[in-house]
Protein backbone atom coordinates (compact mmCIF):
# COMPACT_ATOMS: atom_id res chain seq x y z
CA UNK A 1 0.00 0.00 0.00
CA UNK A 2 2.80 2.37 0.87
CA UNK A 3 5.60 1.30 -1.33
CA UNK A 4 7.77 4.38 -0.94
CA UNK A 5 8.40 4.66 2.82
CA UNK A 6 9.70 1.74 4.94
CA UNK A 7 7.12 -0.03 7.08
CA UNK A 8 6.91 1.09 10.70
CA UNK A 9 4.24 -1.49 11.52
CA UNK A 10 3.70 -4.61 9.48
CA UNK A 11 1.09 -7.20 10.44
CA UNK A 12 0.49 -10.36 8.50
CA UNK A 13 -2.31 -12.88 9.09
CA UNK A 14 -2.44 -11.58 12.64
CA UNK A 15 -4.85 -13.32 14.99
CA UNK A 16 -5.49 -13.22 18.74
CA UNK A 17 -7.81 -15.52 20.64
CA UNK A 18 -8.49 -14.86 24.33
CA UNK A 19 -9.20 -17.90 26.48
CA UNK A 20 -12.05 -16.86 28.75
CA UNK A 21 -14.20 -18.81 31.16
CA UNK A 22 -16.94 -18.75 28.50
CA UNK A 23 -14.60 -20.35 26.01
CA UNK A 24 -12.28 -18.82 23.41
CA UNK A 25 -13.04 -15.34 22.10
CA UNK A 26 -11.50 -14.36 18.80
CA UNK A 27 -10.48 -10.73 19.26
CA UNK A 28 -8.48 -10.45 16.03
CA UNK A 29 -8.62 -12.55 12.93
CA UNK A 30 -6.43 -12.49 9.85
CA UNK A 31 -5.33 -8.87 10.07
CA UNK A 32 -2.98 -7.75 7.29
CA UNK A 33 -1.75 -4.21 7.62
CA UNK A 34 1.29 -2.13 6.73
CA UNK A 35 1.83 1.34 8.15
CA UNK A 36 4.51 3.51 6.59
CA UNK A 37 6.63 6.18 8.21
CA UNK A 38 4.88 9.48 8.82
CA UNK A 39 1.39 8.11 8.29
CA UNK A 40 -1.56 9.01 10.51
CA UNK A 41 -3.69 5.87 10.64
CA UNK A 42 -7.00 5.70 12.48
CA UNK A 43 -8.65 2.48 13.58
CA UNK A 44 -12.40 2.83 13.75
CA UNK A 45 -15.14 0.36 14.52
CA UNK A 46 -17.82 -0.56 17.03
CA UNK A 47 -16.82 -1.79 20.47
CA UNK A 48 -15.55 -5.35 20.38
CA UNK A 49 -14.03 -5.01 16.91
CA UNK A 50 -10.53 -5.43 18.29
CA UNK A 51 -9.20 -1.97 17.49
CA UNK A 52 -7.76 -1.46 20.95
CA UNK A 53 -6.48 -5.05 20.99
CA UNK A 54 -4.67 -4.42 17.70
CA UNK A 55 -3.03 -1.33 19.16
CA UNK A 56 -2.05 -3.31 22.26
CA UNK A 57 -0.52 -6.03 20.07
CA UNK A 58 1.58 -3.39 18.30
CA UNK A 59 2.63 -2.14 21.75
CA UNK A 60 3.45 -5.69 22.94
CA UNK A 61 0.86 -5.36 25.70
CA UNK A 62 -0.87 -8.42 24.20
CA UNK A 63 0.75 -11.34 22.41
CA UNK A 64 -0.82 -12.50 19.12
CA UNK A 65 -1.77 -16.17 18.96
CA UNK A 66 -1.20 -16.44 15.22
CA UNK A 67 0.44 -14.52 12.40
CA UNK A 68 3.31 -12.09 12.69
CA UNK A 69 3.78 -8.47 13.68
CA UNK A 70 6.84 -6.33 13.24
CA UNK A 71 7.48 -2.84 14.55
CA UNK A 72 10.39 -0.85 13.09
CA UNK A 73 11.58 -4.09 11.49
CA UNK A 74 11.80 -5.86 14.88
CA UNK A 75 9.42 -8.02 16.84
CA UNK A 76 6.94 -6.05 18.92
CA UNK A 77 8.74 -7.14 22.08
CA UNK A 78 12.14 -5.96 20.87
CA UNK A 79 10.58 -2.68 19.77
CA UNK A 80 9.04 -2.18 23.21
CA UNK A 81 12.35 -2.95 24.89
CA UNK A 82 13.97 -0.31 22.66
CA UNK A 83 11.16 2.12 23.61
CA UNK A 84 10.13 2.49 19.99
CA UNK A 85 6.74 4.00 20.72
CA UNK A 86 4.89 6.31 23.07
CA UNK A 87 1.48 5.08 24.23
CA UNK A 88 -1.42 7.34 25.15
CA UNK A 89 -4.24 5.68 27.06
CA UNK A 90 -7.96 6.45 27.17
CA UNK A 91 -7.43 8.19 30.49
CA UNK A 92 -4.49 10.48 31.14
CA UNK A 93 -3.10 7.92 33.65
CA UNK A 94 -0.87 10.52 35.28
CA UNK A 95 0.66 9.66 38.65
CA UNK A 96 -1.25 11.75 41.21
CA UNK A 97 1.82 12.15 43.43
CA UNK A 98 4.00 13.62 40.70
CA UNK A 99 3.91 17.14 39.35
CA UNK A 100 3.31 17.58 35.63
CA UNK A 101 7.03 17.93 34.89
CA UNK A 102 7.87 14.86 36.92
CA UNK A 103 5.09 12.92 35.18
CA UNK A 104 6.49 13.88 31.80
CA UNK A 105 9.96 13.01 33.11
CA UNK A 106 8.90 9.52 34.27
CA UNK A 107 9.99 7.65 31.11
CA UNK A 108 13.21 9.67 31.04
CA UNK A 109 13.97 8.68 34.64
CA UNK A 110 13.33 5.06 33.78
CA UNK A 111 15.69 5.33 30.80
CA UNK A 112 18.30 6.77 33.15
CA UNK A 113 18.91 10.06 31.38
CA UNK A 114 20.90 12.77 33.14
CA UNK A 115 19.02 15.43 35.10
CA UNK A 116 20.03 18.12 32.63
CA UNK A 117 18.89 16.06 29.66
CA UNK A 118 15.62 15.31 31.44
CA UNK A 119 14.97 18.97 32.21
CA UNK A 120 15.66 19.99 28.63
CA UNK A 121 13.36 17.35 27.15
CA UNK A 122 10.60 18.06 29.65
CA UNK A 123 10.70 21.73 28.73
CA UNK A 124 10.65 20.99 25.02
CA UNK A 125 7.73 18.55 25.14
CA UNK A 126 5.67 20.71 27.46
CA UNK A 127 6.18 23.57 24.99
CA UNK A 128 5.05 21.24 22.23
CA UNK A 129 1.67 20.59 23.92
CA UNK A 130 1.31 24.19 25.15
CA UNK A 131 1.61 23.35 28.83
CA UNK A 132 4.51 25.63 29.70
CA UNK A 133 3.90 27.26 33.05
CA UNK A 134 2.18 24.21 34.51
CA UNK A 135 5.37 22.31 35.37
CA UNK A 136 4.88 22.44 39.12
CA UNK A 137 1.16 21.69 39.14
CA UNK A 138 -0.24 18.37 40.26
CA UNK A 139 -2.62 16.51 37.90
CA UNK A 140 -5.75 17.33 39.94
CA UNK A 141 -5.04 21.03 39.44
CA UNK A 142 -5.46 20.64 35.65
CA UNK A 143 -8.59 20.22 33.53
CA UNK A 144 -9.26 16.90 31.79
CA UNK A 145 -8.04 18.24 28.44
CA UNK A 146 -4.83 19.57 29.97
CA UNK A 147 -4.23 16.27 31.74
CA UNK A 148 -4.55 14.44 28.45
CA UNK A 149 -2.13 16.90 26.84
CA UNK A 150 0.32 16.21 29.67
CA UNK A 151 -0.01 12.49 28.97
CA UNK A 152 0.71 13.14 25.28
CA UNK A 153 3.77 15.14 26.33
CA UNK A 154 4.86 12.16 28.41
CA UNK A 155 4.52 9.89 25.36
CA UNK A 156 6.55 12.34 23.25
CA UNK A 157 9.24 13.03 25.84
CA UNK A 158 11.58 10.23 24.84
CA UNK A 159 11.41 10.95 21.11
CA UNK A 160 9.90 7.70 19.89
CA UNK A 161 8.95 7.96 16.22
CA UNK A 162 5.73 6.03 16.71
CA UNK A 163 2.80 7.29 18.74
CA UNK A 164 0.05 4.83 19.69
CA UNK A 165 -3.13 6.52 20.91
CA UNK A 166 -6.08 4.60 22.31
CA UNK A 167 -9.18 6.82 22.18
CA UNK A 168 -7.22 9.57 23.90
CA UNK A 169 -9.98 12.17 23.62
CA UNK A 170 -12.95 9.85 24.14
CA UNK A 171 -13.70 11.12 27.63
CA UNK A 172 -13.51 14.83 26.77
CA UNK A 173 -16.29 17.15 25.67
CA UNK A 174 -16.63 18.04 22.01
CA UNK A 175 -15.16 21.55 22.14
CA UNK A 176 -12.04 20.42 23.98
CA UNK A 177 -11.84 17.48 21.63
CA UNK A 178 -11.92 19.69 18.50
CA UNK A 179 -9.22 21.84 19.98
CA UNK A 180 -6.99 18.88 20.83
CA UNK A 181 -7.57 17.34 17.40
CA UNK A 182 -6.32 20.54 15.81
CA UNK A 183 -3.29 20.63 18.09
CA UNK A 184 -2.54 16.99 17.45
CA UNK A 185 -2.54 17.54 13.67
CA UNK A 186 -0.25 20.50 14.07
CA UNK A 187 2.06 18.47 16.27
CA UNK A 188 2.06 15.60 13.80
CA UNK A 189 2.91 18.04 10.99
CA UNK A 190 5.82 19.45 12.96
CA UNK A 191 7.32 16.22 14.24
CA UNK A 192 6.73 13.87 11.31
CA UNK A 193 5.85 11.03 13.66
CA UNK A 194 3.87 7.96 12.71
CA UNK A 195 0.59 7.90 14.60
CA UNK A 196 -1.83 5.03 15.18
CA UNK A 197 -5.07 6.39 16.56
CA UNK A 198 -8.01 4.37 17.87
CA UNK A 199 -11.38 6.12 17.88
CA UNK A 200 -15.06 5.45 17.51
CA UNK A 201 -15.83 8.90 16.12
CA UNK A 202 -16.16 9.11 12.34
CA UNK A 203 -15.48 12.88 12.07
CA UNK A 204 -12.43 12.54 14.30
CA UNK A 205 -11.04 9.69 12.20
CA UNK A 206 -11.65 11.49 8.90
CA UNK A 207 -10.34 14.82 10.16
CA UNK A 208 -7.08 13.41 11.50
CA UNK A 209 -6.06 10.55 9.27
CA UNK A 210 -4.15 9.92 6.10
CA UNK A 211 -5.66 6.45 6.18
CA UNK A 212 -8.68 5.02 7.96
CA UNK A 213 -8.83 1.35 8.89
CA UNK A 214 -12.44 0.26 9.36
CA UNK A 215 -12.84 -2.76 11.60
CA UNK A 216 -15.79 -5.01 12.37
CA UNK A 217 -16.50 -7.35 15.26
CA UNK A 218 -16.97 -11.10 15.85
CA UNK A 219 -14.28 -11.87 14.98
CA UNK A 220 -12.35 -8.59 15.00
CA UNK A 221 -11.08 -7.98 11.46
CA UNK A 222 -10.25 -5.24 8.98
CA UNK A 223 -13.25 -4.73 6.75
CA UNK A 224 -12.11 -1.69 4.77
CA UNK A 225 -9.13 0.62 4.37
CA UNK A 226 -9.83 4.14 3.14
CA UNK A 227 -7.11 6.47 1.88
CA UNK A 228 -7.87 10.08 2.67
CA UNK A 229 -7.68 12.56 -0.19
CA UNK A 230 -7.72 15.56 2.14
CA UNK A 231 -4.68 17.87 2.07
CA UNK A 232 -2.20 17.83 4.92
CA UNK A 233 -3.24 21.34 5.99
CA UNK A 234 -6.65 20.88 7.60
CA UNK A 235 -8.48 23.75 9.25
CA UNK A 236 -11.42 22.66 11.41
CA UNK A 237 -13.97 23.86 8.83
CA UNK A 238 -12.66 21.35 6.31
CA UNK A 239 -15.26 19.14 7.97
CA UNK A 240 -17.99 21.01 6.08
CA UNK A 241 -16.48 20.36 2.63
CA UNK A 242 -18.05 17.83 0.22
CA UNK A 243 -14.75 15.96 0.02
CA UNK A 244 -14.70 15.44 3.80
CA UNK A 245 -18.33 14.38 3.84
CA UNK A 246 -17.73 11.92 1.01
CA UNK A 247 -14.95 10.20 2.96
CA UNK A 248 -17.10 10.19 6.10
CA UNK A 249 -19.90 8.55 4.11
CA UNK A 250 -17.51 5.86 2.89
CA UNK A 251 -16.39 5.17 6.47
CA UNK A 252 -20.00 4.97 7.60
CA UNK A 253 -20.82 2.53 4.78
CA UNK A 254 -17.82 0.44 5.71
CA UNK A 255 -18.93 0.34 9.33
CA UNK A 256 -22.47 -0.60 8.37
CA UNK A 257 -21.34 -3.37 6.04
CA UNK A 258 -19.14 -4.92 8.68
CA UNK A 259 -21.62 -4.56 11.46
CA UNK A 260 -24.05 -7.42 11.84
CA UNK A 261 -26.80 -6.44 14.23
CA UNK A 262 -27.55 -9.71 15.92
CA UNK A 263 -30.12 -8.31 18.27
CA UNK B 1 -11.04 23.51 60.42
CA UNK B 2 -14.64 23.20 59.38
CA UNK B 3 -14.77 19.50 60.05
CA UNK B 4 -13.58 20.12 63.61
CA UNK B 5 -16.34 22.67 64.22
CA UNK B 6 -18.91 20.40 62.57
CA UNK B 7 -18.01 17.59 64.93
CA UNK B 8 -17.62 19.65 68.10
CA UNK B 9 -21.28 19.99 69.05
CA UNK B 10 -22.37 16.39 68.39
CA UNK B 11 -19.31 14.97 70.14
CA UNK B 12 -19.66 17.16 73.24
CA UNK B 13 -23.39 16.37 73.45
CA UNK B 14 -22.61 12.66 73.50
CA UNK B 15 -19.89 13.28 76.10
CA UNK B 16 -22.31 15.20 78.34
CA UNK B 17 -24.83 12.38 78.04
CA UNK B 18 -22.20 9.81 78.99
CA UNK B 19 -21.15 11.84 82.04
CA UNK B 20 -24.75 12.17 83.23
CA UNK B 21 -25.34 8.43 82.79
CA UNK B 22 -22.08 7.72 84.57
CA UNK B 23 -23.21 9.74 87.63
CA UNK B 24 -26.55 7.94 87.67
CA UNK B 25 -24.86 4.56 87.60
CA UNK B 26 -22.26 5.63 90.19
CA UNK B 27 -25.07 6.47 92.61
CA UNK B 28 -26.97 3.24 91.88
CA UNK B 29 -23.93 0.94 92.07
CA UNK B 30 -22.45 2.54 95.20
CA UNK B 31 -25.78 2.62 97.06
CA UNK B 32 -25.65 -0.90 98.63
CA UNK B 33 -22.25 -0.30 100.21
CA UNK B 34 -23.22 3.19 101.39
CA UNK B 35 -26.41 1.79 103.01
CA UNK B 36 -24.24 -0.78 104.75
CA UNK B 37 -21.92 1.91 106.06
CA UNK B 38 -24.78 4.11 107.25
CA UNK B 39 -26.53 1.20 108.97
CA UNK B 40 -23.39 0.27 110.85
CA UNK B 41 -22.73 3.86 111.86
CA UNK B 42 -26.38 4.20 112.86
CA UNK B 43 -26.88 7.22 110.61
CA UNK B 44 -29.74 8.02 108.31
CA UNK B 45 -28.75 11.04 106.23
CA UNK B 46 -31.13 12.95 103.96
CA UNK B 47 -31.30 11.94 100.30
CA UNK B 48 -28.98 14.73 99.12
CA UNK B 49 -26.40 13.83 101.76
CA UNK B 50 -26.71 10.14 100.92
CA UNK B 51 -26.12 10.78 97.21
CA UNK B 52 -23.12 12.98 98.01
CA UNK B 53 -21.69 10.15 100.09
CA UNK B 54 -22.11 7.57 97.33
CA UNK B 55 -20.01 9.82 95.12
CA UNK B 56 -17.22 10.28 97.66
CA UNK B 57 -16.33 6.74 98.73
CA UNK B 58 -12.59 5.97 98.90
CA UNK B 59 -12.97 2.61 97.13
CA UNK B 60 -16.24 2.87 95.22
CA UNK B 61 -17.65 0.13 93.03
CA UNK B 62 -17.93 2.72 90.28
CA UNK B 63 -16.01 5.93 90.92
CA UNK B 64 -17.74 9.17 89.98
CA UNK B 65 -16.24 11.08 87.05
CA UNK B 66 -14.96 13.88 89.27
CA UNK B 67 -13.18 11.38 91.53
CA UNK B 68 -11.39 9.94 88.51
CA UNK B 69 -10.67 13.44 87.22
CA UNK B 70 -9.15 14.53 90.54
CA UNK B 71 -7.07 11.35 90.81
CA UNK B 72 -5.94 11.70 87.19
CA UNK B 73 -5.03 15.35 87.71
CA UNK B 74 -3.08 14.68 90.92
CA UNK B 75 -1.18 11.74 89.50
CA UNK B 76 -0.44 13.47 86.23
CA UNK B 77 0.40 17.04 87.16
CA UNK B 78 1.08 17.19 90.90
CA UNK B 79 3.54 14.32 91.26
CA UNK B 80 7.17 14.46 90.11
CA UNK B 81 7.38 12.55 86.85
CA UNK B 82 10.05 10.27 88.37
CA UNK B 83 7.61 9.01 91.02
CA UNK B 84 6.37 5.47 90.45
CA UNK B 85 2.86 6.75 91.22
CA UNK B 86 3.01 9.38 88.51
CA UNK B 87 0.78 8.58 85.54
CA UNK B 88 3.23 10.39 83.27
CA UNK B 89 5.98 8.03 84.38
CA UNK B 90 3.82 4.95 83.96
CA UNK B 91 2.47 6.13 80.64
CA UNK B 92 6.04 6.72 79.44
CA UNK B 93 7.04 3.16 80.40
CA UNK B 94 4.13 1.76 78.40
CA UNK B 95 4.63 4.25 75.57
CA UNK B 96 8.29 3.32 75.10
CA UNK B 97 7.52 -0.36 74.61
CA UNK B 98 4.50 0.60 72.45
CA UNK B 99 6.70 2.67 70.14
CA UNK B 100 9.41 0.04 69.93
CA UNK B 101 6.85 -2.67 69.17
CA UNK B 102 5.07 -0.42 66.69
CA UNK B 103 8.32 0.28 64.84
CA UNK B 104 9.13 -3.44 64.71
CA UNK B 105 5.56 -4.28 63.70
CA UNK B 106 5.42 -1.71 60.93
CA UNK B 107 8.77 -2.81 59.52
CA UNK B 108 7.83 -6.48 59.74
CA UNK B 109 4.40 -5.80 58.23
CA UNK B 110 5.92 -3.96 55.26
CA UNK B 111 8.55 -6.66 54.66
CA UNK B 112 5.94 -9.43 54.73
CA UNK B 113 3.66 -7.43 52.40
CA UNK B 114 6.47 -6.85 49.89
CA UNK B 115 7.20 -10.59 49.96
CA UNK B 116 3.55 -11.51 49.48
CA UNK B 117 3.10 -9.13 46.57
CA UNK B 118 6.25 -10.23 44.76
CA UNK B 119 6.52 -13.95 45.46
CA UNK B 120 3.52 -16.03 44.45
CA UNK B 121 4.47 -18.89 46.79
CA UNK B 122 4.52 -16.57 49.78
CA UNK B 123 1.10 -15.25 48.83
CA UNK B 124 -0.31 -18.76 49.03
CA UNK B 125 1.73 -20.08 51.96
CA UNK B 126 2.04 -17.10 54.31
CA UNK B 127 -1.33 -15.39 54.20
CA UNK B 128 -3.35 -18.17 55.93
CA UNK B 129 -0.78 -18.31 58.76
CA UNK B 130 -0.86 -14.55 59.17
CA UNK B 131 -4.62 -14.59 59.49
CA UNK B 132 -4.47 -17.58 61.86
CA UNK B 133 -1.93 -15.74 64.03
CA UNK B 134 -4.52 -13.11 64.84
CA UNK B 135 -7.18 -15.61 65.89
CA UNK B 136 -5.03 -16.75 68.84
CA UNK B 137 -6.08 -14.80 71.94
CA UNK B 138 -3.21 -12.48 72.80
CA UNK B 139 -3.98 -12.79 76.50
CA UNK B 140 -3.01 -16.46 76.29
CA UNK B 141 0.11 -15.91 74.21
CA UNK B 142 1.49 -12.93 76.10
CA UNK B 143 2.54 -14.73 79.31
CA UNK B 144 4.22 -17.48 77.28
CA UNK B 145 6.23 -15.00 75.26
CA UNK B 146 7.32 -13.21 78.43
CA UNK B 147 8.21 -16.45 80.24
CA UNK B 148 10.04 -18.03 77.29
CA UNK B 149 12.05 -14.87 76.63
CA UNK B 150 12.85 -14.47 80.33
CA UNK B 151 14.15 -18.05 80.32
CA UNK B 152 16.72 -17.11 77.68
CA UNK B 153 17.61 -13.95 79.54
CA UNK B 154 15.59 -11.38 77.62
CA UNK B 155 13.58 -9.23 79.99
CA UNK B 156 12.39 -5.65 80.27
CA UNK B 157 11.33 -3.66 77.25
CA UNK B 158 11.83 -6.15 74.43
CA UNK B 159 9.37 -8.91 75.46
CA UNK B 160 6.60 -6.32 75.92
CA UNK B 161 7.51 -4.73 72.60
CA UNK B 162 7.27 -8.13 70.94
CA UNK B 163 3.67 -8.49 72.01
CA UNK B 164 3.02 -5.07 70.50
CA UNK B 165 4.77 -6.24 67.34
CA UNK B 166 2.63 -9.36 67.24
CA UNK B 167 -0.53 -7.27 67.28
CA UNK B 168 0.62 -4.41 65.05
CA UNK B 169 2.27 -6.16 62.10
CA UNK B 170 -1.04 -7.65 60.97
CA UNK B 171 -2.94 -4.50 59.99
CA UNK B 172 0.21 -3.16 58.30
CA UNK B 173 0.65 -6.36 56.29
CA UNK B 174 -2.97 -6.43 55.17
CA UNK B 175 -2.98 -2.70 54.35
CA UNK B 176 0.32 -2.78 52.48
CA UNK B 177 -0.59 -5.86 50.43
CA UNK B 178 -3.67 -3.97 49.34
CA UNK B 179 -1.68 -0.76 48.81
CA UNK B 180 1.11 -2.35 46.78
CA UNK B 181 -1.54 -3.97 44.61
CA UNK B 182 -3.57 -0.78 44.25
CA UNK B 183 -2.03 0.61 41.01
CA UNK B 184 -4.46 0.46 38.11
CA UNK B 185 -3.77 -1.89 35.20
CA UNK B 186 -3.33 1.19 33.03
CA UNK B 187 -0.47 2.44 35.20
CA UNK B 188 1.17 -0.99 35.17
CA UNK B 189 0.76 -1.16 31.37
CA UNK B 190 2.33 2.28 31.13
CA UNK B 191 5.40 1.11 33.04
CA UNK B 192 5.49 -1.95 30.78
CA UNK B 193 5.56 0.25 27.66
CA UNK B 194 8.64 1.99 29.12
CA UNK B 195 10.23 -1.41 29.62
CA UNK B 196 10.60 -0.55 33.32
CA UNK B 197 12.27 -3.13 35.54
CA UNK B 198 10.41 -4.69 38.47
CA UNK B 199 12.44 -2.55 40.85
CA UNK B 200 11.53 0.62 38.96
CA UNK B 201 7.85 -0.33 38.91
CA UNK B 202 8.08 -1.04 42.63
CA UNK B 203 9.75 2.21 43.67
CA UNK B 204 8.13 4.59 41.19
CA UNK B 205 4.61 3.17 41.15
CA UNK B 206 3.75 0.59 43.81
CA UNK B 207 5.40 2.30 46.77
CA UNK B 208 3.96 5.79 46.21
CA UNK B 209 0.54 4.28 45.48
CA UNK B 210 0.62 2.37 48.77
CA UNK B 211 1.43 5.33 51.04
CA UNK B 212 -2.19 6.25 51.90
CA UNK B 213 -2.86 2.57 52.73
CA UNK B 214 0.23 2.52 54.95
CA UNK B 215 -0.94 5.41 57.10
CA UNK B 216 -4.48 4.07 57.43
CA UNK B 217 -3.15 0.73 58.63
CA UNK B 218 -0.57 2.39 60.87
CA UNK B 219 -3.39 4.14 62.73
CA UNK B 220 -4.91 0.75 63.56
CA UNK B 221 -1.47 -0.72 64.29
CA UNK B 222 -0.41 1.96 66.77
CA UNK B 223 -3.58 1.49 68.83
CA UNK B 224 -3.06 -2.28 68.74
CA UNK B 225 0.55 -1.77 69.85
CA UNK B 226 -0.61 0.08 72.96
CA UNK B 227 -3.02 -2.71 73.82
CA UNK B 228 -0.16 -5.17 73.32
CA UNK B 229 2.14 -3.24 75.65
CA UNK B 230 -0.53 -3.04 78.37
CA UNK B 231 -1.35 -6.73 78.02
CA UNK B 232 2.38 -7.47 78.17
CA UNK B 233 2.61 -5.74 81.54
CA UNK B 234 -0.21 -7.74 83.12
CA UNK B 235 1.24 -11.28 83.47
CA UNK B 236 4.75 -10.25 84.47
CA UNK B 237 3.98 -8.43 87.63
CA UNK B 238 5.64 -5.47 85.96
CA UNK B 239 6.48 -2.75 88.44
CA UNK B 240 5.69 0.15 86.15
CA UNK B 241 3.45 0.94 83.23
CA UNK B 242 -0.24 1.46 82.69
CA UNK B 243 -0.80 -2.29 82.80
CA UNK B 244 1.01 -2.50 86.14
CA UNK B 245 -1.17 0.32 87.51
CA UNK B 246 -4.29 -1.55 86.40
CA UNK B 247 -3.09 -4.73 88.05
CA UNK B 248 -2.05 -3.02 91.29
CA UNK B 249 -5.35 -1.17 91.40
CA UNK B 250 -7.18 -4.48 91.05
CA UNK B 251 -5.12 -6.11 93.83
CA UNK B 252 -5.86 -3.37 96.34
CA UNK B 253 -9.40 -2.56 95.12
CA UNK B 254 -8.23 0.94 94.24
CA UNK B 255 -11.00 1.40 91.73
CA UNK B 256 -10.27 5.10 91.28
CA UNK B 257 -6.65 4.28 90.38
CA UNK B 258 -7.82 1.70 87.85
CA UNK B 259 -10.11 4.17 86.17
CA UNK B 260 -7.54 6.93 86.03
CA UNK B 261 -4.96 4.51 84.59
CA UNK B 262 -7.59 3.63 82.02
CA UNK B 263 -8.07 7.29 81.19
CA UNK B 264 -4.29 7.67 80.87
CA UNK B 265 -4.23 4.72 78.47
CA UNK B 266 -7.01 6.23 76.38
CA UNK B 267 -5.27 9.60 76.25
CA UNK B 268 -2.04 7.95 75.10
CA UNK B 269 -3.96 5.95 72.47
CA UNK B 270 -5.74 9.04 71.19
CA UNK B 271 -2.48 10.98 71.01
CA UNK B 272 -0.72 8.18 69.15
CA UNK B 273 -3.51 7.83 66.58
CA UNK B 274 -3.55 11.60 66.18
CA UNK B 275 0.21 11.82 65.64
CA UNK B 276 0.06 9.08 62.98
CA UNK B 277 -2.90 10.86 61.38
CA UNK B 278 -1.05 14.18 61.27
CA UNK B 279 2.09 12.52 59.88
CA UNK B 280 -0.12 10.92 57.22
CA UNK B 281 -1.62 14.27 56.29
CA UNK B 282 1.80 15.94 56.06
CA UNK B 283 3.10 13.17 53.80
CA UNK B 284 -0.07 13.34 51.68
CA UNK B 285 0.35 17.08 51.23
CA UNK B 286 4.02 16.64 50.34
CA UNK B 287 2.95 14.12 47.69
CA UNK B 288 0.65 16.66 46.08
CA UNK B 289 -2.54 15.45 47.73
CA UNK B 290 -5.62 17.53 47.10
CA UNK B 291 -6.46 19.57 50.21
CA UNK B 292 -9.64 18.17 51.75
Amino acid sequence: MTGISPAVVAASKLGLTFQTSDGPVQALSNVDLTIGKGEFVSFIGPSGCGKTTLLRVIADLEKPTSGTISVNGMTAEQAREKRAYGYVFQAAALFAWRTIERNVGLPLEIMGLSKAEQAQRIKRTLDLVNLSGFEKKYPWQLSGGMQQRASIARALAFDADLLLMDEPFGALDEIVRDHLNEQLLELWGRTNKTICFVTHSIPEAVYLSTRIVVMSPRPGRVSDVIESTLPKERPLDIRETPEFLAIAARVRDGLRAGHSYDD
Amino acid sequence: MDTFRDKLIPVTSILAGVVVLWYVFAVILNTPFQRDLDRRAGESPALSGFIANTLAQPKPTLPAPHQVAVNFFENTFLRPVTSSRSLVYNAWVTLSSTLLGFAFGTALGIIIAVGIVHVATLDRSLMPWIIASQTIPILAVAPMIIVVLAAIGITGLVPKAMISTYLSFFPVTVGMVKGLRSPEIMHLDLMHTYNASRAQTFWKLRVPASVPFLFTSMKVAVAASLVGAIVGELPTGAVAGIGAKLLAGAYYSQSIDIWSALVAGSVVAALLVMVVGIAGRIVDRAMGGRPA
